[in-house]
This record gives C-alpha cells, structure tokens and sequence, in this order.
C-alpha cells in the first residue's frame, strides 16, 4: 500500500515521529488524502513489526522519533524502481452501474450518462478553477501539490471521455439492434460446485 | 449598461425543407454575461458549430432572436451587421486563420483598419492586445515564424483587439498539443476574468472545464448544464 511505502521513503531522509511523519505526507501530496494520526502508528507499528524501522531515541519534550532500518532502505528503493500495478479487482462504481443499467428494461441510458457526465464536469471545472490559482510552480511543495491536482484532473478527464465513447456505442448497438434488455435467465443455475465434466480421452 | 453581452432568445437552425430538412438547433436560449466563459459540448451533429455562427451573426437563424450587446441582429442592416460584428465580435478558430503575408501585428490590427482606423492609429491597439498574450516581442514576426501556440496567441490578441468584448471560439485548442492548448485556454480564461465574455465550443472535456458554465448540446437541444461553484469542495487548495 502506497501510505506504507509513503511513510517508509519519508522515512528514508532521516528519523522522524508520528505527527512530524503526517504533516510531512500532507505537504508532500497537497493534502489531498490526509491520514489521522492513528493510521500512522498502525503503520509505523507494522513496518516495525517487519523489521523496516526502528524506535530511536525520544527528545527533550518526549518526541518518540522512528528511523528506517537497511531492510526498509532497500524496500524504499524497490518500491521506487517498480511499477505501481493496478489490478482489476477494484471494482469500478461506473462501470458497474452502466453495465448493469443498459441490460435492464425501462431505463433511459442515456440520461443515466448526462446525469454522470454533468457531475463529472462539475469536478473537471472545480480542479480546474483550483489549478488556475497557480501557473507555475515555485516550491517542490507546490510542484507535487500540481501533480496530484493534474492526475485527477486527467483521471476526471477520462472518465469524461469514457462517457461520451459509451454513449455513441450505445447509439451504434440501438442501431444495429443489440440493445434490448436481458430478460431474467429462467435456468435457474444449480447451487453447489459445478459437476465435473469428463475430457475426451480421459 | 446591461452586463449581458449574448442572448439567444429560442433559437433554431433548419436546413433544408421538407421531409430532408434537418434540424441543428431546436429552441436554444442562452445567455452569456461579462466576465463568463460559456463552453459548449456535445457530440459531432449536436450543434455546436452552428450555434456558434448564429451567435455570431454570420448566419441568422430560421426562428428566435440573437441579442448582441443589445442589439437585435434581425433588426440590423447588412452593413450595420458587419460594424456590429467587427466592433463587439472576435472569432478564434481551431486553424487560427492568420493572414499570412503581413506581421503579427498588422493581422491584429486588421479588424481597426476595416473599420475605417488609420495603420498608424491601429497599432498601438493591437501591439496591447499582443502584450497581453505575451507575444509583444513577435509583433514583427509573420505567422509562419510563430509556433501553432503563438499563432493562435495571435489569434486571441486579434479577437479582442480594440475593446472587443464577445469572443466565439471554435475548438481553439484542436491543433496545440496540451501543454500549449492549456496555455491558450488560460490567455483566453484571463480575458474573459478581465471584464470580456466568451462562448467556447469544444469536445475536449479538459478544456471546456475552464468555463464557468458548460452546456451540453443533444440534437440541437441543450440537455443539461454544469455550473462550476465558486469554491472548490474538493482540495484544499494551492500550497503556499
């Protein structure tokens, strides 16, 4: 989980303790997803328990300050060099919703797309108008504040642009008449494993 | 005076007649006000070009009324049509429409000359509007040594040369790559914050997402409409 990686790489530029280690993740990310204290020493409990930090010392007014072991060194450069990969089992809301909604009868689909495309524009325009304060950046704080602002503006972009492509496929489909809805399938599918099927020449 | 700079007042657009006749736009009202960016979406056939040239008077439409600067246009006379339009009205295209053998600075002065200005009395104008796009230092420059960018820079300079206040474009960004159409959309967002108003008609969603308001064509009609509020829930906002 990137939070953990996050924690550990901040970690990486010398010790730190849990509030210094939030406010450092906020500014860093634009206080776009801010953590609460108790996330971080969860996390900073279980990359202790795996042995990539450890406790070091405690300051003048109590400060339990954590540093990163050489096994957490090496995770930070490994989490650096690797792709971040996105798997399919995050189930999509969208794309859940519309496909389920173009199999069903008496929905009009394509007012379920503008419903969702106005929203999502509202979003593009509130990015966008935030983005617009700043031309071009004139700290590192405010460059990453940028890249986190232009990735969901791109990602708002995209689900835009999915938008307007599934509404000219679903025109295409009318067209060519594969649009009805699905009737319920009245075999009803058995409970319990599929049985096994015998291969030729098993 | 009125803050309202358009008005489309149930405008439609046929073409042809009878059962060929085609409908491009069907009962539109729409208002633009000074210090609004409108953008127009919608797919290839929605209407969205052709909304634009009836805002913009060049043609008019079969019903409804356009309002410009509170002039009624199907009220005006040819030729007081044309002055309306090169006083108030300022047109950027997707393919910039420079002229290109004169300068930089003589295709801004253009729209002033036509309207009668002396070259020399143009230019002081239109080296102001080339300032505030940021191309002053090309003034002298011809438009085929101005990048696509620059050209269209160009182009801004010379929609709002002299005080013109509607300006109508054409998907603007359509031949910039990102950086530069955001570039261009910033020129043309800062005009618009400095007191003209703007209609923008494109189908890149990034982009219309400048716009205070975005309407959204189907079938001539407007479906909907997004209105941006005037602080973001959604950030926090710019680090300092």
């Amino acid at each position: 989980m990137s939070v953990r990686q996050s924690l550990l790489a901040i970690l990486n530029q010398g010790p730190c303790y849990g509030y210094q280690l939030r406010s450092e993740f906020d500014r860093r990310t634009g206080s776009t997803w801010p953590l609460n204290v108790g996330q971080i020493y969860n996390t900073l409990d279980r990359l202790e328990r795996d042995g990539l930090v450890r406790k070091a010392d405690i300051d003048a007014e109590g400060q339990n300050y954590v540093e990163i072991t050489d096994a957490g060194r090496t995770e930070v450069a490994e989490w650096l060099g690797s792709p971040v990969v996105r798997t399919l089992a995050t189930r999509d809301e969208l794309a859940i919703k519309l496909a389920i909604a173009v199999t069903l009868p008496g929905v009009d689909i394509a007012q379920v797309i503008q419903v969702q495309r106005t929203a999502t524009m509202r979003t593009l325009q509130e990015l966008t108008r935030t983005k617009n304060a700043t031309t071009d950046p004139e700290s590192s704080e405010q460059l990453a504040w940028l890249l986190v602002i232009d990735s969901l503006i791109f990602a708002a972009e995209a689900e835009a642009r999915w938008l307007d492509h599934s509404e000219s496929r679903l025109a295409r489909a009318r067209a060519a008449g594969f649009a009805a809805p699905l009737p319920l399938n009245t075999e009803v599918p058995k409970r319990g494993r599929p049985a096994k099927t015998v291969q030729a020449g098993a | 005076m009125s803050d309202i700079l358009l008005q489309l007042d149930g405008v439609s657009m046929q073409y042809g007649r009878g059962e060929t006749a085609i409908t491009a736009l069907a009962g539109i009202d729409l208002l633009v006000r000074r210090g609004e960016l409108v953008a127009v979406m919608g797919a290839s056939g929605s209407g969205k070009s052709t909304l634009l040239t009836v805002a913009g008077g060049l043609t008019p439409p079969t019903a409804g009324e356009v309002i410009v600067e509170g002039h009624w246009l199907s009220q005006l006379s040819a030729r007081e049509l044309a002055t309306l339009r090169r006083r108030s009205l300022g047109f950027v295209f997707q393919d910039f429409n420079l002229i290109p053998s004169p300068t930089a600075l003589e295709n801004v002065a253009l729209p002033l000359e036509l309207d009668g200005w002396t070259s020399t009395k143009a230019h002081r104008p239109a080296l102001d509007a080339l300032n505030i796009v940021e191309l002053g230092d090309r003034a002298q420059h011809f438009p085929s040594d101005l990048s696509g960018g620059q050209q269209q820079r160009v182009a801004i300079a010379r929609a709002v040369v002299g005080g013109r206040s509607l300006i109508l474009a054409d998907e603007p960004t359509g031949a910039l790559d990102s950086t530069t159409g955001e570039l261009v959309l910033r020129m043309l967002r800062s005009r618009v914050d400095a007191g003209a108003g703007g209609i923008l008609v494109t189908h890149d969603a990034r982009h219309a997402a400048w716009a205070d308001r975005i309407v959204f064509l189907r079938d001539g009609r407007i479906a909907d409409e997004s209105r941006a509020s005037a602080v973001s829930s959604l950030l926090a906002g710019s680090p300092a």
